[in-house]
């Protein structure tokens, strides 16, 4: 299934990325380019095969439901683009 | 003070304790290089005044006999490890001036035990390259050249800042990490050693995220022990990463030297791909000859899934870094590009601040995981993965290691292979299946190409047994005697 300038606008858009109209052409062939490639894993027969999310086969670890570390803004706001008092300052989100 | 650079990290740590000289003085050589070598492009961040401070430190403690195991060796760190106080920018612009209130835990445990920081090292954007020319500082330079040539190199990537301090002896070692090969595709590239360990020996809190479930931490080295004494101080059980594994971390140096003997060592057929330069398929014959010499027995074993690997990889990676990245919104650091509302404000941020390659990645992943492709590329890919880690699980019924080379070609040229996308994913060829079964991967130096490029060969390892990957390396670093240096013109 082949990847059209329409689909990677509304990809682009799903990863919240600003992508110039007059881009979108050669980025299709690009992302064609490479999903053809991809394609080659059809020829694996996956059936009845349990799909693998990690190799860790240690069971997830529990903790305490406790406060380890936090109570200090300076540190949380310190690499804010913008701030007022001890709040990050973003744009509006309900009119 | 050049020759203090030029020492192994273990000769160096030896001068400390015998008190040839100081961290001090050893730290200062180190500082005076990298401020030589910047032409090389290897550090994004120098921080003389840190490390000055923190060699001094070490000699106070040197004095008072509580020296740590890395105590006042100074080393380079990859540009993705979060670093408390010291700007970190996993070579994007997205991240800005971003500056940690933190420190990741790999790099804890080595000022734990004593080390010095020399600066932050380049890298290829969120470690997403295999030619460091993705980052937003620009490339890092191969020191090697060509016999005769004045071409530049890469020295591979993503960790090519790392492969290129060691290399060219601005750090007496240095952190990486590896998330398809970008830890052994650079050592092999520059003539060093490099280690991915197994999954979940290292932590990964505090290192800037790409591909969780495949990124792991490890060391370049410029000798198997070093890296064997850095992996050591890196690795260990950590709370905060829930896929860190709790198990002890053995001292990996004493496996160095050990015997080889009796060892089965398997060949896999898969890895003698059609493109292969001739010098590589000898370098390999020459590789398991040295093994049978040094008493191993070779088996030729078959890993039939191979080629799906990376295919397979730029379903699972690009999934889970697009996944990773939705969190450079602008909103609590890094870039912010103002714009009429909120999505447009997020937009603009990630399209100003993220480079072509990462752009292209995430495009790819938000694509394999949106609705209707889903089952279609990422379940398949997730499938093909379990058959690719199943292979080793055969194939180490029979063989204690496997050894491959480590990448199909030397160090190419920068530029080279910037405009095809699938020819540079194809450098992690050898490299890439050991992330996807979770398993370590070492490359070791073994010899020089024609043109007097080094190339590398890999051994991977079953889960949790560096240990034997460190005498294999240790008998293949022994029988290659690789000596060659680049040669100094920067």
């Amino acid at each position: 299934m082949a990847i059209d300038a329409a689909t990677v606008r509304k990809v682009a858009r799903l990863a919240r990325l600003a992508q110039p109209e007059e881009t979108l052409e050669k980025l299709a062939g690009e992302l064609n380019g490479i999903m053809n490639w991809i394609e080659q894993l059809n020829e694996v027969d996956t059936d009845g095969v349990e799909p693998m999310t990690s190799v860790v086969q240690v069971p997830t670890p529990m903790r305490a439901d406790v406060v380890t570390e936090g109570g200090d803004p300076e540190v949380v706001l310190s690499n804010a683009p913008r701030r007022a008092g001890n709040f990050f300052v973003v744009p509006k989100v309900v009119e | 003070m050049s020759e203090l650079t030029a020492l192994t990290l273990k000769a160096a740590l030896d001068g400390l304790t015998s008190k040839a000289f100081s961290s001090e003085e050893i730290t200062r050589a180190h500082v005076a290089a990298v401020e030589a070598a910047r032409t090389l492009n290897a550090y994004v961040l120098e921080t003389p005044e840190q490390a000055i401070d923190m060699a001094k430190a070490s000699d106070a403690r040197r004095a008072s006999g509580d020296a740590g195991p890395l105590d006042g060796a100074p080393l380079g760190i990859k540009d993705l490890f979060c670093t408390k106080g010291v700007r970190s920018t996993a070579g994007s612009k997205i991240i800005g001036e971003f500056t940690p209130t933190y420190e990741s835990t790999v790099t804890a445990n080595l000022w734990r035990d004593g080390a010095v920081m020399l600066g932050k090292l380049n890298m290829d954007e969120f470690a997403m390259g295999s030619s460091n020319e993705t980052s937003a500082w620009g490339p890092v330079v191969n020191p090697w050249r060509q016999t005769g040539g004045n071409a530049l190199l890469t020295p591979g990537g993503s960790s090519g800042g790392s492969a290129t301090a060691v290399a060219a002896e601005l750090c007496l070692g240095a952190t990486a990490t590896d998330t398809g090969g970008s830890i052994r595709q650079p050592a092999s590239f520059t003539g060093t050693v490099g280690i991915k360990p197994t999954y979940g020996r290292c932590s990964r809190w505090g290192i800037v995220a790409f591909a969780s479930s495949l990124d792991q931490a490890g060391p370049m080295a410029r000798t198997v022990e070093d890296a064997a004494i850095l992996l050591t101080s890196m690795s260990g059980h950590d709370p905060k990463d829930s896929t860190s594994l709790p198990v002890d971390t053995p001292d990996f140096a004493s496996f160095v030297g050990k015997s080889v003997k009796g060892l089965r060592v398997g060949v896999p057929k898969e890895y003698r791909v059609d493109s292969m330069p001739p010098e590589i398929d000898a370098l390999w014959e020459q590789g398991i000859a040295w093994l049978m010499e040094a008493g191993c027995e070779i088996v030729e074993v078959s890993l039939p899934h191979t080629k799906y690997a990376l295919p397979a990889y730029y379903i699972v990676a690009p999934a889970e870094a697009s996944s990773n990245l939705a969190r450079y919104d602008g909103m609590r650091y890094g870039l912010r590009v103002e714009g009429a509302n909120l999505t447009d404000t997020y937009e603009k941020s990630r399209a100003e601040g993220f480079g072509e390659e990462v752009r292209r990645r995430i495009l790819i992943g938000t694509y394999v995981l949106s609705a209707g492709y889903y089952d279609a590329y990422y379940l398949k890919a997730l499938k093909v993965r379990r058959r690719i880690a199943d292979d080793f699980d055969q194939a180490f019924q029979k063989v204690d290691a496997l050894l491959t080379p480590t990448a199909p070609s030397a160090a190419f040229q920068l530029g080279q292979k910037s405009d095809d996308p699938v020819a540079m994913y194809l450098n992690d060829i050898f490299t890439v299946t050991v992330n996807l079964a979770g398993l370590p991967g070492m490359s070791i130096p073994a010899g020089l190409d024609a043109s007097g490029l080094p190339l590398g060969l890999q051994l991977i390892g079953r889960a949790l047994d560096e240990g034997t990957l460190f005498s294999l390396g240790g008998a293949l670093e022994k029988a290659a005697d690789f000596r060659a240096k680049p040669a100094k013109w920067w």
